[in-house]
């Protein structure tokens, strides 16, 4: 079976500085991957490449095994890739159900209609089906840039999934989010997640949201990727936990692990 | 549209037909003027909702009215019908070509490049010494469908075609507001990136915004043409498109009769002023946006917003 990300030597430079370098990973359908790593360490690069954000400066990355290097966001979109922000995307100066009204009509109708009302009973029965599944109906009328953090995150990922796509990529989805709340807003999401069948990729730097939504993790550090395995084992290694996690973890390590080997092989420098 | 929302419409628009008919000529005259000004402003407040300022539709005004100007003049053609079409559709083949570049920037940007096509068309037009250089050229009487109208009735005939394009457009953009593409602009102006994330071209929503507001351009222009029998190079001018986007602001965005409540109140204090100061009116006209803005942000129309809430309570 062909995996449904694939990136090879993917590697992305600004001037001098080079932010993410000889990334190769690989994820099938269905599967739920952390991504963790401190700031600056190429998490977000690496979503912003694979979503058509920003070109590659080397490297190839494939979905279902087609290219789509160069491709314009919109274009990725439509191959299957959806995403939502560290700071949530949305239209502030619309209605939470304006906001959500607007984005099925792009990215369900996709038929830019000049004359039908967008207000139609069976498209607002239909906004609010999907707001109550994201459970923020309670907000549809009011407007955007008076909501809470949480509702904002909540709303630009039910937007972002309305497109159906088959991978899902959350950056930071728990970012901004009142740390009692965070759990609340994961379990919706993953809910929603599980139910479309989506692989996911999720930022996060909560190990304890790591730990209760990831099958996998990748651990990013210094523009690479320093380990790759089932989440036990990849926060179980005292290199992730010295350079990554920054403190110590305890965590048990089941021997029927799916993957072999953890840590990739890697010079870190500065360690 | 409801059949209520229908008789309104034809009802309004044979009591602004009436109404242009019983007024002085010269209040007629301003009122299409107005009329032919306001179609062109809501093609500027169509690109205002998404968030780009062009300072550059005298182009497409001058193109219309242009057009009108050669088919009645040079052509022989003097249907009004055919001249708004030709008109319409000279507009959009050069929006088509222009917007390919425009609809690429944002901002100031926008503005500046829009502006510098116009004046690009009123450098053309200024060298043309065929189509009268700096004094343009006169405007024949327009025919509809077969029917000359004598002198007197040449005005009703251009009154009559300005309150039902007034009235056709109107509703249309109303429609079109309220569509998927009208909010799609607001959602471009709120957020581009989120906006190509749900899938969909920006450029494509901008250009098509464009195209559209250069067609009412067009419109504008020919009405314009036709109802003063005369065209020149200043239609193209920056100064005209500036006009545009104060009638603009002055009227507010949020409806399709803001910019004909703004273009005749235009019309009428620019008439004023000239009367009461003939070398000082442009103060007069400066100071009237600088308390709008001060004091109605969003426009003359606000009020009216305003005043049905609370009638609604």
């Amino acid at each position: 079976m062909s995996a449904l990300l694939e990136t090879r030597n993917l590697e992305r430079s600004f001037g001098a500085v080079t932010a993410a370098v000889d990334i190769n990973v690989s994820i099938n359908a269905g599967e739920v991957v952390g991504v963790i790593g401190s700031n600056g360490a190429g998490k977000t690069t690496f979503i912003n490449m694979v979503t058509g954000y920003l070109k590659p400066s080397a490297g190839e990355i494939l979905v279902d095994g087609r290219s789509i290097v160069g491709l314009q966001p919109r274009a990725v979109v439509r191959a299957g890739v959806g995403r939502s922000f560290q700071v949530a995307q949305l239209f502030p100066e619309l209605s939470v159900l304006d906001n959500v009204l607007v984005a099925l009509g792009l990215s369900v109708d996709r038929k830019l209609t000049l004359l039908r009302p967008l207000h139609s009973q069976k498209r607002r029965r239909k906004a609010l089906e999907i707001l109550a599944e994201y459970e923020i109906a309670g907000h549809a009328d009011e407007v955007v840039a008076t909501l809470p953090q949480g509702v904002r995150k909540l709303l630009d990922i039910a937007m972002a999934m309305l497109s159906s796509p088959r991978l899902m990529l959350l950056d930071e989805p728990t970012s901004g989010v009142a740390i009692e709340d965070k759990f609340a807003l994961m379990e919706t999401v993953m809910n929603r997640v599980r139910k479309s069948n989506a692989a996911t990729l999720f930022v996060e730097h909560d190990m304890d949201v790591v730990q209760r939504y990831a099958d996998r993790v990748l651990a990013f550090y210094d523009g690479r990727i320093l380990a790759d395995g089932t989440t036990a084992k990849v926060l179980s290694d005292p290199k992730v936990q010295e350079l990554v996690v920054g403190h110590h973890l305890d965590i048990e390590v089941d021997s029927a692990d799916a993957y072999e080997s953890t840590v990739v092989p890697m010079e870190v420098r500065n360690a | 549209m409801q059949t209520k929302s229908i008789l309104l419409l034809i009802g309004g628009a044979l009591g602004l037909f009436v109404l242009g008919l019983l007024v002085p000529e010269w209040l007629s005259y301003l009122m299409i003027i107005a009329m032919g000004k306001g179609i062109v402003v809501l093609g500027v407040v169509l690109l205002m909702r998404a968030g780009l300022v062009s300072f550059g539709q005298g182009l497409y005004y001058c193109i219309g009215a242009y057009v009108a100007g050669t088919l009645t003049q040079f052509a022989g053609i003097s249907d009004v019908l055919l001249i708004l079409l030709a008109s319409i559709a000279a507009s959009v083949l050069v929006a088509a070509l222009v917007g390919l570049l425009l609809c690429r920037y944002r901002g100031i940007f926008f503005a500046m490049f829009s502006m510098a096509f116009s004046m690009i068309l009123y450098g053309l037009l200024v060298r043309s010494s065929v189509l009268g250089s700096t004094d343009g050229f006169n405007v024949l009487r327009p025919s509809l469908l077969g029917w000359v109208p004598s002198d007197d009735a040449s005005s009703d005939l251009v009154l009559a075609v300005a309150v039902v394009m007034v009235m056709i457009l109107g509703s249309l953009m109303w429609l079109y507001f309220r569509s998927l593409s009208g909010y799609a602009g607001e959602a471009v102006r709120e957020n581009e990136i989120r906006v190509e994330y749900l899938g969909t071209s920006v450029f494509r929503i901008i250009y098509t915004k464009y195209l559209i507001a250069a067609a009412l351009a067009g419109i504008g222009g020919t009405v314009t043409a036709l109802v003063s029998g005369h065209v020149d190079p200043e239609m193209a001018y920056w100064t005209t498109s500036g006009e545009f986007v104060f009638i603009a602001l002055m009227g507010g965005t949020s409806h399709v009769a803001a910019p004909m409540v703004g273009a005749g109140l235009f019309e009428l204090l620019r008439t004023y002023a000239f009367a009461i100061a003939p070398y000082t009116w442009q103060m007069i006209l400066g100071s009237t946006l600088l308390l709008i803005i001060i004091f109605l942000p969003s426009g003359l129309w606000s009020l009216v917003s305003r005043f049905s809430r609370q009638a609604r309570g």
